[in-house]
């Protein structure tokens, strides 16, 4: 029965990909109106425009342009930058790399610290420790990344000149290197995610705290450490860990903000850059990466959660 | 069930507690120190956004060459930026804009999310069935994609801004709603209108939406917090307003480039300034949950 469930969670994957695809050809080809007047500006001559649109191919039915569209994504093929008047997949996936270090390295640190934190909050709930997380998690989530960014360049890069105000380093740095230029770009996004995931670790752990199986274990003389760490801490965390995949969403978007700030050519640059520059194919391919990443880490969630929680497993059968 | 997590707000939380709240509570709320500090300082930006032009010092549009990107001084108290525009009275003005644009988005998101929802819960079968799985679908892209997109599509604009905020919100709402429409429709108030013979839209309206109210003030509030993030964000990204109108977010994106030679003043203060902001804001509204739930 499980194996039903992941063939139709992978089926409705598809399909929203699909959808996906949908709108970015809509948004990217058809809104915009003439990709030919927007590429070469408003003085071009009528013929000149009409030249180039019959060049990029886009004077033909809609349903042709996202049929070859598809058609050359299938088979890798992601189009042409209008900028770089070049095939776009060699940027898409170096961008890709780069925004990979940077997300996964946020990753490594919130993962851990946001469990801790919110563990420690559970343990001492409703005391000032619990406060104090409590509020700090609330305050740094809401302050955009780019705000949190600005004052961490001007204290550490500006006043106190112990880190680079730039995310890229030269091609070939060492991994110190190049980590050295990753610190402030991460903590900005370490800061959106802390209090997300300290709640929810909070809220797992109080729960577990609270249940049956908690207090009988304390009440058949198990000491404290040992109640939290074998009962208590094994069901709540689980929840907690797979919740995080979800929350890739977040990622992407902080990674947009901190990439341009600190002037990283990740994905979300390189997706900024293409819309600013109305170079559509770019923008186009970027998206869609995106979105298969965002769904792929989804489809991971869900499956590692319902796969790992016994409780599910046996309603999905049902 | 991803999509429940990813968005699950202290706004839901609340909903069930925001059902009864005597006027006790809110007296108990203006005895909070988080709250009156939060208030204070939401009050003060209010304050600038209305009479910005009359509290700055300088006109915030008005050039300067020859004091370009100065310190911080007893003239400039918060410098000059890269055309010697004053910072201060930029940051003074620039709350109108943030200020306007957050809670008209959130507003239509709150309409539009309680329309979507009234008639999900009221109706319920097939109409909940279909507009779930439209509100599902929404929520299954990244809110930056759709964001994106919708904004290259028709081009940077404070009205953009408003619609994409508020599209992206209404799903959300919509949900939170629906739950609150559904727990009430066991009332038998619900079945004496009916039996009276009441039409759906009048039941929906002026008997069901009063009650789910409180759920609704609640919810605002909680996404007026994220609207005043994702407003900033898009115009630090060069989606909202554009120069030379005064934009915290947007005046940022115009002169950090600037921060390597040691301008630190012109994206220090618009940076507090919306770090004081969301702060306050976030203060006000996890003391009205605190004060509802105790």
């Amino acid at each position: 029965m499980l194996t039903l469930y992941l063939l139709r969670r992978v089926l409705l994957a598809i399909v929203t990909l699909w959808l996906l695809s949908l709108i970015v050809f809509l948004a990217g080809q058809v809104l915009p109106g003439d990709p030919g007047r927007a590429v070469l500006g408003p003085l071009a001559s009528e013929s000149t425009v009409r030249a180039y649109d019959h060049q990029l191919g886009v004077d033909r039915p809609l349903i042709v342009q996202y049929l070859s569209w598809v058609g050359g994504l299938l088979h890798g093929n992601m189009g042409t930058s209008y900028a770089f008047r070049s095939p776009v997949e060699p940027f898409v996936i170096s961008a890709l790399g780069n925004s990979a270090k940077l997300g996964l390295l946020a990753l490594i640190v919130i993962v851990p610290l946001g469990i801790a934190g919110g563990v420690l909050a559970a343990l001492y709930s409703g005391r000032f420790i619990d406060r104090v997380i409590s509020l700090t998690g609330l305050a740094a989530s809401t302050v955009p990344e780019f705000v949190s960014g600005i004052v961490l360049i001007i204290v550490f890069a500006i006043a106190l000149k112990v880190l680079p105000v730039q995310a890229s380093t030269s091609p070939g740095a060492s991994f110190g290197d190049q980590l050295d230029h990753l610190i402030l770009p991460v903590i900005p996004l370490v800061l959106v995610l802390f209090g997300y995931i300290a709640r929810m670790a909070r809220a797992g752990t109080v729960e577990a705290l609270d249940s049956d199986y908690a207090r009988t274990a304390t009440l058949k003389g198990l000491p404290r450490r040992t109640v939290i760490t074998r009962h208590v801490l094994r069901n709540s965390l689980l929840p907690t860990i797979t919740v995080i995949a979800t929350q890739t969403g977040y990622l992407i978007g902080g990674l947009v903000v901190v990439e341009q700030l600190f002037n990283y050519q990740g994905i979300g640059r390189l997706v900024l850059t293409a819309a600013n520059n109305k170079d559509f194919p770019m923008l186009e391919a970027g998206v869609l990466v995106v979105g298969v990443v965002y769904m792929v880490a989804t489809l991971i969630a869900d499956v590692l959660y319902t796969t790992l929680n016994p409780r599910l497993r046996a309603g999905v059968a049902r | 069930m991803s999509a429940e997590l990813i968005t699950a707000s202290p706004g839901e939380v609340a909903v069930a507690h925001a059902y009864a709240a005597p006027p006790a509570q809110w007296r108990l709320l203006l005895r909070k120190p988080t709250f009156l500090v939060g208030a204070a300082i939401l009050l003060f930006w209010v304050v600038c956004a209305v009479f910005g032009h009359l509290i700055a010092p300088y006109d915030p549009l008005a050039q300067q060459l020859l004091a370009k990107n100065a310190a911080p001084s007893g003239a400039h108290w918060f410098g000059t930026d890269s055309l010697g525009r004053d910072v201060l009275s930029r940051v003074i003005a620039g709350a109108r804009d943030i200020l306007t644009i957050a809670p008209v988005a959130t507003l239509l998101g709150a309409v539009l999310g309680t329309a979507l929802g009234l008639v999900m819960g009221y109706f319920g079968g097939i109409v909940d069935v279909l507009l779930s799985r439209v509100v599902e679908a929404v929520l299954a892209l990244p809110v930056v994609i759709v964001a994106f997109l919708f904004i290259v599509a028709v081009g940077p604009s404070s009205l953009t801004l408003i619609i994409v905020i508020g599209f992206i919100f209404a799903p959300l709402i919509a949900r939170t709603v629906r739950t609150a429409v559904l727990v009430e429709g066991q009332q038998d108030y619900l079945s004496s209108a009916r039996l009276l013979g009441e039409r759906p839209g009048y039941i929906m309206i002026a008997e069901i939406l009063p009650n789910v109210l409180p759920v609704i003030v609640v919810e605002f509030t909680v996404r007026l917090g994220y609207a005043i993030f994702a407003v900033a964000t898009l115009s630090f990204l060069g989606f909202g307003v554009q120069q030379p109108t005064p934009d915290w977010g947007a005046d940022i994106a115009a002169n950090y480039g600037l921060l390597g030679a040691g301008y630190w003043w012109e994206t220090l203060f618009p940076a507090l300034a919306i770090a004081s902001l969301v702060m306050a804001l976030n203060l006000v509204t996890d003391s009205i949950e605190q004060v509802l739930s105790s």
